[in-house]
């Protein structure tokens, strides 16, 4: 820690910072653009221009410049500095509005909007612009600009999912150091010079990587926007609500934007253990399954409509005394999981976990495609490493070992088992989309997706992340955990089993030796809970060495 | 006519070049003495050349006036890293034409100064970096070069000892930003020149490809040869403490006789530059005003008094013909040396027009990277443009002001001040003339324009 004058108040705050993150530590906002904390400092803004002043010291001998009171003077730079590029050190003194840095701020706005074509009303970025939101801050209200706008390139498709409008852009740069440091994909950037650059691809390229939507969330601007959500809604609009995205195992932290009750897009949510500040193009997409047209909503039983509670009861009854074989699966959450694993010990069924793989990319993209394997692992659903193979069960059906199966939305005809090895066997689905096995079930139970329900996902490096409700699920139709609870308590009537999430969670943290010991589920923090993962440390996770994430043998040679 | 008690140019760097039986070929600079400077650098210490550099008190040529000996210590030596020298020769400050001269007519003599340096820092591998539009320039460079490594004066172990520095050239693609040292960096190592934010980027620690490294400009680097030539000690006793050696002055404008000239610093006042070697204003003229350094430094009024303290505490209070010409002079008066490009206005000049060409150009030139030089400088061009273009209001001088204001200061490197610097003397020195602009003009908002 360092102690450093912050606009007359001696602050303490950690060494190594630059200016702009230790004056918001002490709630003091410094404006900037190009800066961000997760990219090199570029400094073309100039935007966060402070005043900066260090204790004086004789050249000569190293000894304190004393004023007549006995206090070191201070020697202010005759410039302003910008608060990105300089770190603090002991005692330094920085003004953050004396009427150099106001001045400075005022020349900047000004500068940054005399080429900007103030279309606010038809620009997609109203209301999360930084360009507005600082003009209002700290623009002087007024234009002295009469001459003509540069004319620069409107409408540029940038790639399959970014457009670009080079008349808002300002130049930070900001994206283009986003494709380099972070995709190590060096698509973007300046031609021409002056007030004339502009920002383009490189011949014969395009923006087309997995994670090129990120560039839309770094721009300040309404200069590089989304083609999906483009148009589609105002901002202030929008609820936000915080997420999990269950595209991999690497489990970043989303925000969900919804209105009345329909998801519009989904953008990243800051985590610096996780996901910094990023995630995938394809994880952004997967708001859409929700409306998908293979979306289950109708329960029904051996085809025909029912109602949900009649589905259960008969669910209830096919599992009941029978050869019972339940397939899980890594995408239910931990809590589910965990209803799944006692509804399994009840009915005396055997337990079958599938999971789901894909290449790694080295980022955010694990190759292990669903977000809580690690969950089937903690709640003991699984003592193996899942394959995308059930060839375990597809042996046992094959001998007439089992005679009932219960399908947590897993496909099994997709993975390893046969339409012969199902003949005669009775098939209940709980799910939310179809695919083949669904279409054989003989109760189907449609269930809820991930943004429709609250619950919490153990990600590749055994971080507990919770995620709540952001839209509500189809008319009708209950979580998955009220399913589950209602499956148990069918078979008996003892002790029932709640489906609430306290409860639940009273239950999970019970045991001294589990991993959840002592925990709950409101005590989640929202940037996650890091679990101690070494009692799996034996199995053979596919995940590779990633963002914030370096697999268990590499962690022990580190 | 020149008259009688004219002082006398001094050519050092010069000495040669405009002699007709002088070429620019390596046999014509051995039989005058060539490369005998680098055989005894060989002979001597690295770090002893530094020292007699440091004494000399030779202060950059390029612009700024930095102490090359003082640039050479910053050096960052412990870093492991391979040390690079560049000679700075993308001279593009409107009004220079110094360095040509030199990589035309006597390219060996800058070669032999690149070598000491080079062996005196320890570089690993040395660049010459050129403007585009030098095409010739590079040329005879590139030849001289091929002489030299011939002649094992540079390349490999050269002069048949253990150290090895290779000297390349490398031609910018036309733009003024590449005179700016980490401009200039940037572009050799192929990228589009955007000036470094320093800190931390310090040529001398982080520079071509982060390794540290010295920039100095061509006359600079010629220097070095004559420094050991003559002693560091006898160098600085040529012009004025701490205005050290010979500055080679680039007239233009309206005089007799626009030129090059080589003087002692210190040795002959603004004045005498005018009246007695450059001949005079052409007939009929009065002279109007002076920018002393390049197009960047401040504009001076001829009718102007100049008074205050110089360095050494003495008072001065002297007229635009008694400014004396060294590093120290022009800056004493609110201007700068700069370059040497030293640009003469008579009575015909029209100021706003001439404010007007020198926004354009600083327009053309911004990189573009930071917000204050790239919208400022093409904010003004476009005033001026349309007060030229007969539109001009009356609060345009005042708003040119605050626009150069907001300016200076507030950008990554010294073009915001480059850019800033001319604006604001042209409004201080003449801003009726910017007024007057305004009362003859249409006066009404320039939308008509395009």
């Amino acid at each position: 820690m360092v102690t450093i004058n912050l606009d007359g108040k001696e602050v303490d705050v950690p060494a190594g910072i630059n200016i702009i993150e230790a004056a918001a530590i002490h709630g003091t906002e410094v404006p900037h653009y190009c800066y961000h904390p997760q990219l090199s400092v570029a400094g073309n803004c100039r935007m966060c221009l402070v005043e900066m002043g260090t204790p004086m010291r004789d050249r000569g001998t190293g000894e304190a410049i004393l004023d007549k009171d006995g206090v070191q003077k201070i020697g202010w730079i005759p410039k302003p500095v910008i608060g990105c590029g300089t770190n603090v050190s002991p005692g330094m003194h920085v003004k953050t509005n004396s009427s150099m840095v106001t001045g400075s701020q005022e020349g900047i706005m000004e500068f940054l909007l005399v080429n900007h074509p103030l279309d606010c009303p038809i620009c997609d970025q109203a209301g999360e612009c930084r360009l507005q939101e600082f003009a209002t801050d700290y623009g002087r209200g007024y234009s002295r600009y009469v001459e003509r706008k540069n004319v620069k390139p409107k409408r540029t498709k940038l790639g399959p999912r970014v457009t670009l409008d080079d008349e808002r852009c300002i130049l930070c740069s900001r994206c283009i150091r986003f494709c380099q440091e972070v995709v190590d994909d060096d698509v973007l950037g300046f031609v021409d010079r002056g007030s004339f650059s502009t920002l383009t691809c490189f011949p014969g390229k395009e923006l087309s990587n997995n994670y090129s939507l990120n560039t839309v969330d770094l721009c300040p601007v309404g200069a590089l926007t989304s083609s999906d959500f483009r148009f589609k809604m105002r901002v202030w609009f929008l609820k936000e609500s915080p997420s999990i995205c269950t595209e991999s195992s690497a489990g970043s932290n989303i925000l969900v934007s919804s209105r009345e009750g329909e998801i519009y897009r989904i953008t990243p949510r800051r985590n610096d253990s996780v996901n910094d500040s990023w995630m995938t193009d394809s994880g952004r997409e997967l708001y859409k399954q929700v409306k998908s047209d293979d979306r289950i909503i109708t329960p029904s039983i051996d085809g025909e409509s029912s109602t949900l509670a009649d589905a259960i009861s008969s669910a209830s009854e096919l599992l009941k005394d029978k050869k019972l074989a339940i397939v899980g699966s890594c995408r239910s959450t931990v809590e589910e999981q965990y209803l799944l694993t006692k509804l399994a010990r009840n009915f005396k069924g055997k337990k079958f976990l599938r999971g789901h793989f894909g290449d790694d990319d080295g980022i955010l993209l694990a190759s292990d495609r669903t977000p809580n394997l690690r969950g089937a692992l903690a709640t003991g659903f699984s003592a193996k490493y899942p394959s995308d193979q059930l060839s375990d069960l597809s042996r046992a059906l094959s001998k007439g070992q089992f005679d009932t199966l219960l399908v947590m939305g897993e496909d099994i005809l997709d993975s390893g088992v046969t339409r012969d090895d199902l003949k005669g066997i009775k098939v209940v689905y709980l799910g939310t989309h179809r695919n083949e096995t669904s279409a054989l079930a003989n109760v189907l139970i449609p269930t809820l997706t991930s943004f429709e329900k609250t619950g919490s996902f153990i990600n590749r490096t055994f971080r507990l992340q919770s995620f709540k409700q952001a839209v509500p699920g189809p008319a009708g139709l209950l979580p998955d955990l009220h399913i589950l609870a209602s499956l148990i308590n069918s078979l008996s009537e003892e002790v029932e089993q709640s489906a609430d999430l306290a409860q639940i969670w009273k239950q999970l943290s019970k045991p001294a030796t589990s991993i959840f010991h002592k925990l709950s589920f409101s005590s989640i923090p929202s940037e996650g809970f890091q679990l101690d993962g070494k009692k799996w440390s034996e199995l053979d996770f596919v995940e590779k060495k990633a963002l914030h994430f370096l697999p268990a043998n590499q962690l022990q040679e580190a | 006519m020149i008259k009688k008690n004219t002082p006398q140019e001094r050519r050092i760097i010069l000495k040669h070049a405009d002699d007709p039986k002088y070429s620019n070929k390596i046999g014509c600079y051995l039989k005058n003495d060539g490369y005998s400077m680098l055989k005894k650098a060989f002979k001597m210490k690295p770090e002893e050349i530094g020292e007699e550099v440091l004494k000399s008190g030779v202060r950059g040529r390029g612009g700024a006036g930095f102490p090359a000996g003082m640039k050479w210590k910053f050096l960052d030596r412990k870093s492991g890293k391979p040390i690079y020298l560049i000679c700075n020769a993308d001279e593009s400050e409107p009004g220079t034409f110094k360095d040509r001269q030199i990589m035309h007519k006597d390219p060996h003599q800058l070669i032999e100064g690149m070598m000491i340096a080079a062996y005196a820092i320890g570089a690993k591998q040395a660049f010459i970096y050129i403007r585009a539009e030098f095409f010739k320039g590079a040329h005879i460079l590139e030849e001289a070069i091929a002489e030299a490594k011939e002649k094992n004066f540079c390349g490999d172990k050269i002069l048949g000892s253990s150290y090895s520095c290779d000297l390349v050239v490398h031609r910018g693609a036309g733009a003024y930003i590449c005179g700016e040292e980490t401009g200039l960096i940037e572009s050799l190592e192929g990228k589009r020149p955007n000036p470094r934010i320093k800190p931390p980027y310090f040529p001398a620690v982080l520079g071509l490809y982060q390794c540290p490294t010295i920039v100095n400009n061509v006359e600079t680097l010629c220097n070095v040869k004559h420094v050991l030539e003559i002693g560091g000690e006898e160098f600085a006793k040529i012009g004025k403490p701490n205005n050290t050696g010979t500055r080679i002055w680039c007239v233009s404008g309206q005089v007799q006789k626009p030129g090059y000239y080589e003087f002692e610093c210190g040795a002959l006042t603004l004045g005498e530059m005018i009246y007695d070697v450059c001949g005079g204003l052409l007939p009929g003229r009065t002279l109007k005003a002076v920018i002393p350094g390049g197009s960047s430094s401040k504009i001076l009024r001829a009718d102007e008094r100049f008074s205050g303290k110089l360095k050494d505490g003495s008072d001065f209070d002297w007229g635009i013909e008694d400014i004396p010409l060294d590093f120290d002079g022009p800056a004493s008066v609110g201007s700068m040396s700069g370059s040497g490009g030293i640009i003469i206005m008579d009575d015909t000049v029209d100021m706003v027009e001439a404010m007007a060409n020198i926004n354009a150009f600083y327009a053309h030139e911004s990189c573009g990277q930071c917000t204050p030089c790239r919208e400022g400088s093409l904010w003004m061009k476009k005033i001026t443009k349309r007060m030229c273009e007969g539109d001009a209001r009356h609060e345009d001088a005042d708003l040119l002001l605050s626009v150069a204001n907001q300016i200076e200061g507030r950008t990554i490197c010294a073009f915001g001040e480059a850019a800033a610097w001319p604006t604001q003397s042209f409004i201080a020195k003449f801003r009726n003339e910017f007024e007057e602009k305004a009362k003859n003009g249409k006066n009404k908002p320039s939308l008509q324009l395009i």
